[in-house]
């Protein structure tokens, strides 16, 4: 290079010196913590005796949050991939009915039953994404089919097979079976019990389950969601993969002419998405005994807007895991504490509206300060 | 032995025939200049190198091998580097993250491979303060002006060692002195025997770094001469048509 001898670190005299604190606090996930912080403010205030934050409480919006974690990991790294999945609600349907069809139907083991609803179902994501890729459709319209699709199977399958829409009797074959724990178990049984025996929970004071804490364990469903959380979080943030998947959102072209297999990424997590979505489905299924046809409804919306919440751009190339996890949380506190707070349970959907509109506005303001966008 | 060969390369989109039997060698630490006006089918012949499209006809062959390039990483690993006309940067990413997108730097953890974002943010400033830009690897490109960006997109081309630097207007966007940092690197990349094939509008620069220049018009080649044996005045002649071929 030429001689002109410069000091290559030498200050910008034109950039603002951001501090440390500010650069902390500007991040996608901002918009999600300060919600998370305002929602429970707000039921502490107006809820707190309700039981909502005792033992039982904390477990009952726990596992409704949980249930939203699991389908926004999968929905968050899809969008952030710039591509939707509108078919996760009917996925969850279709999931929760094959097993119940290979198990209590065909009476095959309930461990295999598990294992061949998940190929399928992750083959139906592949082939979500594959469909996109290679006709170039947008996935809004590709998936929006699938999403009728999976639900008229989901009801015409039992309606021929066993003329009912609800196929139950799942928990009486999956007694013994060694992965429907995986699913429907729970975990750390002793601790709650110790917890219980040592007076800092409350038990049961009478009946068949006197002096049983009234929590018995962890369900794996949240255990299944903070496992999800943290392999999307470190897939997303710490990997090459995870690079790409924002390459591949942000812009397609650019990222195939750097070399990387955008379609690749996008088709695998499309599958990511529908393994998801079939998690819930087998913790639901094993946890009611029962798969019904209308399992699912509305998930879809449900995993976007917590999605949304969380920071992400509904474009792509822009979002975090955290952040959608702690917009699944918002989601499922509402939720749950408006009906503990003794709400009319219509406005539900007005709270949740007025929430999704306030941390889409302060999304946007915190991410044109992180990206400079106008 | 010739680095590149093109043979009679012929690309046609539908109906339009962007390319017809054009041929090309390029030698070893060679700058070659292609010139030619807008929709003469520079930017076709570059994507054609590239690996971005495979041509309607013609073979295209690397040190006497024939070569078929289906995507950009094939002609990459053939040891041929492209700064894209439209820069082809992810606007979403860091610049450090543009500079190392498709050959990220790793950590292993065990079984884990982790990115290495301190490496990569590092060599990511020492490639631009090779290049006196004042790009900052931890920036959004979108936050970039014209020449940052296109600081990156030549950054890129200085992680390997490529036999070949396609330079599609690499000076279209940037300040006098980056362009003359560009000219100084191309210099440098003929010395270190390196072929370049620079897409320049610019007569100056063209003439400055290349020893050879080869002039599109409408699709097929008109001349292919080198540097000493030709000027300006006839260059431009051959780009708008006053002059037939040379």
């Amino acid at each position: 290079m030429s001689n002109a001898a410069q000091p290559t670190a030498k200050p910008d005299e034109r950039i603002k010196e951001i501090s440390a604190f500010r650069k902390a606090l500007i991040r996608p996930e901002l918009g999600g913590i300060v919600g998370t912080v305002a929602v429970f403010t707000f039921f502490l205030l107006f809820a707190f005796d309700s039981g909502m934050f005792n033992s039982q409480g904390i477990m009952n919006w726990s596992v409704v949050s949980a249930q939203f974690m699991i389908i926004a990991v999968g929905a968050c790294l899809l969008m952030i991939a710039g591509e939707f999945d509108l078919s996760v609600g009917s996925m969850i349907g279709f999931a929760g009915m094959m097993i119940a069809i290979f198990s209590v139907t065909y009476g095959l083991p309930v461990w295999l039953a598990i294992i061949m609803t998940f190929v399928l179902c992750v083959a139906i994501g592949g082939l979500n994404g594959w469909i996109v890729i290679r006709t170039g459709l947008p996935s809004f319209i590709v998936t929006l089919a699938f999403l009728f699709i999976l639900r008229g199977f989901t009801i015409f399958l039992p309606q021929v097979i066993e003329r009912k829409t609800i196929i139950g009797g799942i928990n009486d074959v999956a007694e013994g079976d060694w992965l429907a724990p995986v699913f429907g178990g729970k975990i750390l049984g002793n601790v709650f019990t110790w917890l219980g025996d040592a007076g800092l929970i409350a038990t049961f004071e009478r009946g068949t389950k006197q002096g049983q804490p009234v929590v018995d364990g962890i369900p794996m469903l949240i255990v299944w969601a903070i496992i999800l959380i943290i392999f999307g979080h470190v897939l997303l943030t710490k990997t090459k993969f995870g690079n790409w998947i924002f390459a591949a959102g942000g812009d397609a072209e650019a990222a195939r002419n750097s070399g990387v297999p955008v379609n690749r990424v996008k088709i695998l997590m499309f599958m990511f998405t529908a393994f998801c979505a079939t998690v819930f489905a087998v913790c639901q299924v094993m946890e009611f005994g029962s798969a019904g046809a209308d399992r699912g409804l509305l998930k879809e919306f449900e995993a976007i807007i917590a999605v949304v919440i969380g920071g992400a751009l509904l474009t792509g190339g822009y979002g975090s895991v955290l952040g959608a996890a702690l917009g699944a949380l918002i989601f499922g506190v509402v939720q749950q504490g408006l009906f503990f707070a003794g709400v009319e349970s219509s406005l539900f959907r007005v709270f949740l509206g007025v929430i999704l509109l306030g941390a889409v506005i302060l999304n946007t303001y915190i991410r044109r300060i992180i990206t400079g966008e106008r | 032995m010739s680095l590149l060969e093109l043979d009679n390369i012929t690309k046609s989109f539908g109906a339009i025939h962007a390319l017809s039997k054009v041929s090309l060698t390029i030698q070893p630490g060679e700058a070659v200049g292609l010139m030619g006006d807008n929709g003469a089918g520079k930017s076709t012949l570059m994507k054609i190198i590239a690996g971005n499209f495979m041509p309607s006809s013609g073979e295209i062959r690397i040190e006497n091998k024939p070569v078929a390039f289906h995507k950009p990483i094939d002609a990459r690993n053939a040891g041929i580097e492209i700064v894209y006309q439209d820069l082809a940067l992810c606007d979403n990413l860091t610049a450090g993250a543009n500079v190392f997108l498709g050959r990220e730097l790793k950590r292993k953890f065990g079984p884990i491979s982790m990115l290495d974002y301190p490496a990569m943010y590092k060599r990511a400033g020492e490639l631009f303060a090779e290049l006196k830009s004042e790009t900052r690897p931890r920036d959004l490109v979108r936050q970039m002006s014209g020449g940052q960006r296109q600081a990156v997109a030549i950054a890129r081309t200085r992680l390997s060692d490529p036999k070949l630097v396609l330079m599609d207007e690499p000076t279209a966007a940037i300040s006098v002195r980056q362009v003359a940092e560009v000219l100084a690197l191309i210099k440098r990349l003929k010395e270190t025997g390196h072929a370049v094939v620079l897409v320049s509008h610019r007569m100056p620069d063209v003439f400055d770094v290349c020893d050879r220049v080869a002039v599109l018009r409408r699709g097929t080649k008109v001349a292919d001469k080198p540097i000493k044996e030709t000027s300006p005045e006839e260059v431009t002649g051959l780009i708008i048509g006053a002059i037939e071929a040379a």
